[in-house]
């Protein structure tokens, strides 16, 4: 399954609600203010293993547009719209966690 | 006219909601009431005045770079929360590079953006007439 989070993890607890149920082949696409949580911040551990397992993604242009391109935390890998559509294709379902 | 302070306390991220383009609307209006306005930047809010901000990829406009007009609408007060920096990997260098002119000293190009800790920014809040939340 895919997984999108638009929430900042500093403001709302939608990333914390999604990494509680995933399961172990769903991967994680932030988008919008999800992005916030794909930067080197106090929040990065949330998702340091997911990452480390190549399942987490985050929308390029979300990260340009924040300011945040150069404070990636690592192993998160970026996507522009068409890599979305490639993702919601290839994971089947998704699940929008608003 | 009476002068109020104002203050306006941003908390959120530019692009995800529209509070942050609100927030620099109304700004831009109390200082053409020639009011005292100060801004604080605190939680995600302090993304808003990071520097580097590229819109293209998601079709929004770059408000960031109204900040940079401020300096000119006498609005030289722009505080923001150390701890909620820190929190999130950034610091001062991270920020948007703001200035005005000081008309009481020759003109001289100061910086508008400090850095203060929440205490400080709790005891700037309680000098204040009016704080706006957004």
């Amino acid at each position: 399954m895919l997984h999108t989070v638009n929430k900042s993890s500093f403001e709302r607890n939608s990333l914390k609600s999604c990494l509680n149920i995933i399961d172990d082949t769903s991967v994680i696409l932030l988008i919008e203010d999800g992005v916030i949580s794909a930067a080197k911040n106090t929040n990065a551990p949330m998702i340091a293993d997911l990452a480390a397992q190549g399942r987490v993604y985050a929308l390029q242009g979300d990260v340009e547009a924040r300011g945040i391109s150069s404070k990636l935390a690592d192993n998160i890998k970026l996507v522009d719209y068409a890599g979305f559509v490639d993702l919601v294709v290839e994971h089947g379902t998704a699940v929008s966690w608003v | 006219m009476t002068t109020k302070k104002f203050m306006y306390l941003n908390r959120r991220s530019s692009f995800g909601t529209v509070y942050a383009i609100e927030s620099l609307e109304v700004v831009l209006i109390a200082a053409a009431f020639e009011q005292d306005v100060s801004l604080a930047f605190i939680d995600d809010g302090v993304y808003q005045i990071v520097e580097g901000q590229n819109a293209d990829g998601i079709g929004m406009k770059n408000f960031s770079k109204t900040f940079h007009a401020l300096g000119d609408y006498e609005i030289n007060k722009l505080y923001v929360s150390a701890e909620s920096l820190e929190q999130r990997g950034l610091s001062s260098n991270d920020l948007m590079p703001l200035v005005y002119e000081d008309e009481d000293d020759d003109w001289a190009e100061k910086p508008s953006v400090k850095v203060v800790s929440n205490a400080q920014l709790s005891k700037i809040m309680s000098e204040q007439d009016v704080c706006l939340s957004f």
